[in-house]
């Protein structure tokens, strides 16, 4: 039975270049307080563009109506449950969103002078000192835009610790159930990749470990708790393993939600590792970014990180760019600022007892849904779970389904499917994350929608294969997307007109 | 689907039809129903050289990507220009029309240790 | 709820952990801050900051006014709050928005394809190099020093060990492309030439004729902007085979650095080559228009270690409002708004030196003729106004220039106040 949702009226809605007409208008400038120019005599005929083909012309009340309406085909966090998987999709509070259009922040230019930057530089410097806290590291970077912007920035440091020692390595080692970032990533820095198997626990097999790691190797880029959200018991063998041989030990910081106030990378042998801020602290994925990939480094590593750094210099802040050893910049100016203060804020609501806290709901909720869902669907790894529980649709993969079908059911049911097939290394996976901001009532929700989907796969396995049955769009038909992409409008050439 | 009784196969599941000292490369019907819908086609350019057992090219569906491997060594003569505008009729006609490429055989012995369609079929019923 | 999961309490979470790993400190972070005391923190911190000056800094950042409507529209929380659209049935909200913002990139670049956004301009500037060699199947690159300095900067970090060579091209008397300088470097093994118009100087390259002689060599042309809303009037880079750019002049607040909305557009032929996200067009099991992510092949999560880019995330948000004001400006608005800022900044340089002579849009190059630039900014902020980018830490021979921009939003008060402190040696 479904619960949680019911049938409701929704608006179609053309694009905006189809709803355009000539001479409609949204906006208003004021009068000019200058002369107008010539602008052919200012710039050369030859530099004046004609006016821009097909661009909308639109009135400002079509525009919001338009985004209104568009929206209104979304799901969202604001909506219910998001269980997807390694993406930590919690509550994002709108306190946030407000300090972070504070005028003097929303709007400070990133080159005005540094006296009048102080406060933006605070910022910075406060949210380092506390991720310093956070992962027991001893430095912490915020230029990288995003987590593999992060991982890039990560591994160009390890890279030019090794030049120092004399030379760069030749290989990367990454476990069979990393992100597809990892191993790219590995690629960009101009090393080879060498994946790792896991073992039956779900876990970095230490023996084949040993044999992989010897002088050719850089580093190792691991995940922990990896992606099947179990813990590496061993990890401070691995970083031993790793260290032995001269190598690094990079951690995917992904999964840093199941250990805040819980457990410091920095203690456990990491020398270099990412956090998203849009996972971990809560920053709002928007659809698919900003997100913000903040570098964390033990000690041996600070001379490479990029620049500039923050200095303090009397009761100023200053920017530093004498940076014999940095890597360089990875983006033009200081990082996703904007991000940045929604994080910060975010960490100052919780106070360190408040993130411990938020760790250990996220563990519970993850080992509820776990518990209740034992029964019905093969739970991957035994091991204990963290944040996020993974099982495979063996059970129910003999009745027809898969897991992307099971997934589309859901949405059915009102919810957000689960991660989809991620990791590779389980077959058909469902992978589960509830993060700390939901309640058992919302839980038990979803718990109920997975139970009853499971019962239907027995009964009725072609109505969860042809799921979902209640959205405004039904399944859509990826293949010819792929096909013949047609990835912009065109005016009449749309072959696949609206048929709404 | 049945396998042609002319060509030659691998484990890699590329089929070989030689004519001479010229070959056409393609994959099997196994291969393409393994991959489901497929998309697209990667295929070299005439004038490259493709070398036995290493990648010449790739096969998408729409969240895969799968190697072709070089049954034989040689330099391609032409590669089919049908899957660039059809990438669909590798789906329906694997071991006709959706053939990849020509190649003129630079060590016509390589095509000796392939399977023929029988071993194939028994290898692909056992997989 | 521990007990339906049979615990006794909530430390046996993690029991499981190794003792020698266990945190058992308690983190020093201050207590949890109430609502109002995080807002004061921060409106504190604001006021820190310049707060309401007139600026007269471009470089890559731009002051341009914000339609409401724009934060009405992504405060909505069904596109705050949601994720990539990777489940196209309940995500076409998000998936239509980027649809239209492709079309709108390539409406106003010129291009034919473009994808569903890059981090920021910068980055986008290595995975255009990135992407002509693996078009080109050369490795040189040659990048004109009129490209915005942090954006070399960051071709250089990005491209250290991709076994591509980069060279800088040197600018003429005009603030231009040394076409001279360009001819002697274009060889048979490069890539791509990487120019920016209105570059950093804020001078319109001539890109037709720049496309002519690389095109010859058989190297890939890669156009760069900054500032976009230049494209409401000047010529696109038709002639270009990769544009990227900053969408950051498109209602996206200057945010001390961050976040901004790079664009990466193309030529057809090239869309397999193209990193990060596309949005394609297609129909539902009802024949009904749809949409949804397409060609992953070429991604990270698919491809691995052989991806085009790792790039994972976009910046949606972001590019959804500068879809909104693309909306909202239109056809018409965007070419007035661009007229306005051309005309409130040659009213400024009209006062001033000048150092270079070839059209530029907002931004221009000024001499202070023995003055230190910094001390005429520090004559301007006794006024209360942010003065301009004084150009010697990134150009040594240039230390005697200033670089200013002015938009719609500088009025002429302080533009005469720029002048006046200028003439006040």
């Amino acid at each position: 039975m479904i619960k949680k949702v019911a049938k409701h009226i929704v608006q179609n809605e053309p694009l905006l270049f189809e709803q355009s007409s000539p001479g409609k208008r949204g906006y208003q400038l004021p009068p000019l307080d200058v002369p107008a120019v010539d602008v052919e005599k200012v710039l050369g005929e030859e530099n004046v563009r004609e006016e821009i083909e097909d661009f909308p012309e639109v009135s400002e009340f079509e525009v919001l109506r338009h985004f209104t309406r568009l929206s209104t085909w979304n799901y969202a966090i604001d909506l219910g449950l998001y269980p997807l998987g390694s993406c930590t999709m919690k509550y994002n509070p709108r306190v946030n969103e407000l300090v972070a259009r504070t005028e003097g922040l929303a709007w400070a230019h990133p080159y005005q002078p540094e006296a009048l930057s102080q406060g933006a530089m605070e910022v910075i410097a406060a949210l380092e000192q506390a991720l310093v806290e956070i992962t027991g590291m001893d430095a912490v970077t915020l230029q990288p835009a995003a987590g593999a912007h992060g991982e890039f920035t990560g591994i160009l440091m390890i890279r030019a610790l090794l030049e120092t020692r004399g030379a760069p390595r030749k290989k990367i080692l990454v476990p069979d159930s990393a992100h597809g970032t990892n191993p790219a990533t590995a690629m960009a820095v101009g090393y080879r990749v060498e994946n790792i198997k896991s073992n039956a626990r779900g876990m970095l097999d230490l023996e084949v470990l040993e044999r992989a790691v010897n002088e050719d190797v850089a580093g190792l880029m691991i995940t922990n708790p990896n992606t099947v959200g179990v813990f590496e018991e061993n990890i401070k063998k691995i970083c031993a393993i790793l260290h032995d041989k001269g190598a690094l030990v990079y951690m995917d910081g992904a999964n840093m939600n199941a250990l805040v106030g819980v457990t410091r990378p920095g203690d456990f042998g990491i020398d270099v590792m990412h956090l998203n801020l849009h996972k971990t602290f809560s920053t709002p994925h928007g659809g698919g970014g900003p997100g913000a990939g903040a570098v964390a480094v033990a000690k041996v590593l600070t001379p490479f990180l990029p620049g500039p750094r923050l200095a303090r210099v009397g009761d100023q802040w200053k920017w530093n760019y004498d940076l014999p050893q940095s890597i360089g910049r990875v983006r033009a100016f200081y990082g996703n600022f904007g991000v940045l203060v929604r994080a910060l804020a975010y960490i100052m609501a919780h106070g360190g007892n408040g993130l411990r806290q938020a760790t250990l709901d996220a563990l519970l909720n993850a080992n509820y849904i776990r518990k209740l869902l034992e029964p019905y669907y093969e739970i991957a790894y035994k091991a204990p779970s963290m944040h996020e529980c993974v099982f495979s649709d063996d059970w129910q993969a003999a009745k027809g389904v898969r897991t992307g079908d099971i997934a589309k059911r859901l949405i059915d049911y009102g919810f957000h499917p689960y991660t989809v097939s991620f990791p590779l290394i389980v077959r058909g996976a469902l992978m589960i994350e509830p993060t700390e901001t939901e309640s058992k009532y919302e839980l038990d929700l979803f718990v109920d929608a997975m139970i009853s989907i499971a019962k239907e796969v027995e009964q009725n396995p072609e109505l969860v294969c042809a799921a979902p049955h209640s959205t405004r769009t039904s399944r859509v038909d990826e293949v010819t997307a792929a096909r013949r992409p047609v990835v912009r409008w065109k005016p009449q050439s749309s072959a696949r007109q609206a048929a709404d | 689907m049945s396998y042609p009784g002319n060509y030659k196969y691998t484990k890699e599941h590329e089929w070989l039809d030689v004519d001479g000292d010229q070959g056409r490369i393609g994959i099997t019907d196994h291969a393409q129903h393994e991959l489901g819908d497929i998309v697209f086609v990667d295929l070299p350019k005439p004038g490259s050289n493709v070398t036995k057992g290493h990648s010449f090219g790739s096969v998408e569906s729409v969240k895969a990507v799968s190697d072709i491997y070089a049954p034989v060594s040689g330099e391609v003569l032409e590669a089919n220009d049908l899957l660039s505008k059809s990438p669909e009729k590798l789906n329906e006609d694997p071991h006709g029309a959706a053939w990849l490429i020509k190649v003129k055989l630079s060590a016509p012995d390589e095509a000796g240790g392939l399977m023929d369609a029988a071993a194939y079929e028994k290898y692909v019923g056992a997989e | 709820m521990l007990a339906a999961i049979g615990l006794n309490s909530e430390d046996d979470l993690v029991s499981y952990l190794p003792p020698d790993v266990r945190f058992d400190k308690r983190l020093p972070i201050d207590n949890g801050k109430s609502e109002y005391e995080i807002v004061d923190y921060f409106r504190r911190l604001g006021t820190r900051n310049g707060n309401g000056h007139p600026s007269f800094l471009g470089a890559g950042v731009y002051n341009h006014f914000r339609p409401v409507l724009v934060d009405t529209v992504v405060s909505r929380g069904e596109f705050l709050t949601s994720y990539t659209p990777y489940q196209a049935e309940i995500s076409q909200g998000t998936l239509t928005s980027i649809f239209e913002f492709q079309t709108m990139v390539c409406q106003l670049t010129g291009m034919e394809v473009a994808n569903a956004s890059m981090y920021d301009g910068s980055s986008a500037v290595p995975e255009a190099a990135m992407m002509a060699v693996r078009i080109t199947g050369r490795d040189k690159v040659l990048i004109a020093r009129g490209v915005h300095p942090e954006y070399r900067e960051v071709l250089r970090t990005c491209t250290q060990h991709q076994g591509m060579p980069v060279t800088e091209l040197a600018y003429a008397k005009n603030g231009r492309v040394d076409l001279d300088d360009l001819r002697h470097k274009l060889r048979e093994d490069v890539a791509a030439v990487i120019v920016q118009t209105p570059n950093f100087f804020g001078v319109l390259e001539q890109v037709n004729e720049l496309s002519h002689i690389i095109a010859a060599k058989g190297a890939l042309l890669v156009v760069v902007f900054t500032e976009a809303v230049a494209l409401g009037l000047i010529e696109p880079p038709r002639e270009a085979d990769i544009v990227v750019g900053e969408l950051q002049s498109f209602a996206i607040s200057p945010s001390y650095g961050g976040p901004y909305a790079g664009i990466i557009a193309t030529r057809e032929k090239y869309i397999r080559q193209i990193p990060g996200r596309l949005v394609g067009e297609t129909t539902d099991t009802d024949g009904k228009r749809a949409f949804c992510l397409t060609l992953a092949t070429r991604e990270q999560h698919i491809r691995r270690e052989k991806a085009t880019s790792n790039i994972c995330t976009n910046q949606a948000l972001l590019a959804l409002m500068a879809t909104v004001f693309m909306s909202i400006y239109g056809k018409g608005g965007l070419r007035e708004l661009a007229e306005q800022n051309l005309a409130k900044a040659h009213y400024l340089a009209s006062k001033l030196p000048l150092k270079f002579d070839a059209p530029f849009f907002n931004e221009f190059v000024v001499r202070t003729n023995g003055t230190p630039p910094d001390r005429i900014n520090t004559r301007l902020l006794d006024q209360g106004i942010i003065g301009g980018l004084a150009l010697g830490q990134f150009y040594p021979e240039l230390s005697d220039c200033m670089l200013l921009c002015a938009t719609e939003m500088s009025r002429r008060q302080d533009m005469d106040a720029v002048a006046h402190a200028f003439e006040t040696q």
